[in-house]
């Protein structure tokens, strides 16, 4: 594996080979001392055009969890301000000496360039509204650690899958493993065309969610209202929002998940984000030691392994 | 060794470390992944039948302090389970052969972050020589004399030397 820009590349092997290494990096996480000196040496730089202190935080730590040094490249202060390309940035970056650049980009493709032009280990951490690979792998790690596996579960995403990156990754991943995924979405807020995609759709949330092991809620911003996507926030939370009422209508068993940050009112019900089947805490925890597998097997394992090669 | 003599030679540590540390007080445990692993649920399983008292068991996977990342593939067998805090405990690190001594240096280092353990102490089955570190073994079930180009192979059926495959 030299790069990791999209979940398609990984295929069932690959995403398995990294949910069995990220059981090994949740017991280190656990320790009184949660770092281990795998990465020493090594660098890793986060490429951040366009805000995300979630996600950055989440690689910054499982990087320095390995022992790996970490800068920042932040793109509001910095020479892209002045003009500066993409191309040069990189080759910029590069020349001081790095192992892997973790990326965000507004716009879809951008990590492909990079590893185009770079001899570093590229990981896609967002590219505009098309990938976001490691959220997907951490939401199946999330989900296998509480349902055992996805082989045969049901998921139903909820929200504006149309402008969500996270949504196709984990369409991807879901299906991947096995899974069932109903996308439930007003009609506006679904991609144009779902041609090969493999999930089911919906609009009535109330018939699905009794069927359901995974309820994932896509978060809703303020935006598409102004948009004209959505006639309003209210009138979304009350077709679509995961309200107190409509969490009854859940299987015992079933999870609510969400990418976070919340929007809580809208797209999850304050009490509901906090109940016991709501695993949001555990899919950030569960990042950070997702990521450290996803920079090991990058940087350190030296695994060449079938279907990861890429580039 | 066949069967037989490997399961004396548990014997005969087990009651070496119950000797060495006149009883089994704070004693841990710990199997190296993935050899030291079954070594160790055997010895432990000896302590507590000569001491009848419990002996906590772990086992420690070395994978993300070995020495040669970025040389060679290297990627965990299993995930490390420590009992406890290792603070104030002796540790017996237990593995089936050594040689180089490198892994026993990589779990050296894995253990510091568990805690300040009061003394290490190393048992292995069979010390095959060759080391590149300065590195003892306390209690040794067989001393084999080896080339470079053999391998030993310790299972439940006893220890065999064969040639390398190349």
């Amino acid at each position: 594996m030299r790069h990791l820009l999209s979940v398609a590349d990984l295929g069932a092997d690959g995403i398995e080979e990294i949910l069995r290494l990220t059981d090994s990096f949740v017991e280190v996480s656990e320790r009184p001392i949660p770092k281990v000196p795998a990465l020493r040496g090594k660098t890793v730089v986060s490429l951040f055009y366009e805000d995300s202190t979630r996600t950055r935080l989440s690689f910054e730590t499982a990087a320095k969890r390995l022992s790996a040094d970490t800068m920042t490249f932040s793109v509001s202060t910095s020479s892209v301000k002045k003009g500066e390309s993409i191309r040069d940035t990189v080759q910029t970056i590069e020349a001081m000496g790095v192992d892997a650049i973790v990326v965000r980009h507004q716009s879809a493709g951008v990590p492909w360039q990079i590893a185009g032009w770079s001899s570093s280990a590229v990981v896609n951490a967002g590219d505009g509204w098309h990938e976001h690979p490691t959220q997907a792998l951490l939401d199946c790690y999330t989900i296998q650690q509480r349902l055992g596996s996805l082989e045969g579960k049901s998921v139903a995403i909820v929200g504006d899958v149309k402008h969500s990156r996270v949504a196709r990754s984990d369409v991807l991943a879901f299906t991947t493993l096995g899974a069932e995924v109903t996308l439930v979405a007003p009609p506006t807020l679904l991609p144009p065309s779902l041609d090969g995609w493999p999930v089911a759709v919906s609009n009535e949330i109330d018939e699905v969610l009794p069927k359901v092991d995974v309820a994932y809620l896509l978060r809703m911003q303020n935006e598409r209202q102004t948009e004209a996507l959505l006639p309003s926030l209210r009138e979304y939370t009350a077709r679509f929002g995961l309200t107190r009422r409509r969490a009854h209508l859940l299987g015992p068993e079933a999870i609510v998940m969400h990418p976070g940050p919340m929007n809580r009112g809208v797209e999850i019900a304050a009490e509901v984000a906090d109940l016991p089947n709501a695993v949001i805490v555990d899919q950030v925890r569960n990042g950070v030691a997702v990521r450290m597998a996803v920079l090991f097997l990058l940087l350190g394992s030296g695994s060449q392994l079938e279907g990861l090669e890429h580039g | 060794m066949t069967a037989e003599d490997m399961q004396r030679a548990v014997w005969r540590m087990a009651h070496e470390i119950i000797e060495h540390n006149h009883g089994l007080d704070d004693i841990v445990i710990i199997g190296l992944q993935t050899g030291g692993v079954p070594f160790a649920a055997k010895l432990a399983e000896a302590l507590q039948k000569i001491e009848n008292t419990s002996v906590p068991l772990g086992s420690l996977d070395v994978a993300f302090y070995r020495d040669d990342i970025g040389l060679r593939p290297v990627l965990p067998e299993a995930v490390t389970d420590i009992p406890g805090d290792l603070a104030g405990q002796i540790v017996v690190l237990v593995d089936d052969v050594l040689y180089t001594g490198r892994t026993i240096r990589a779990a050296l280092d894995a253990l510091v972050d568990f805690g300040r353990a009061r003394a290490v102490q190393l048992a292995v089955m069979v010390d095959r020589g060759h080391r590149e570190l300065p590195i003892r073994p306390d209690y040794i079930g067989k001393n084999l004399p080896t080339r470079r180009d053999e391998v030993v192979n310790v299972t439940d059926g006893g220890v065999d030397l064969g040639e390398m495959v190349k």
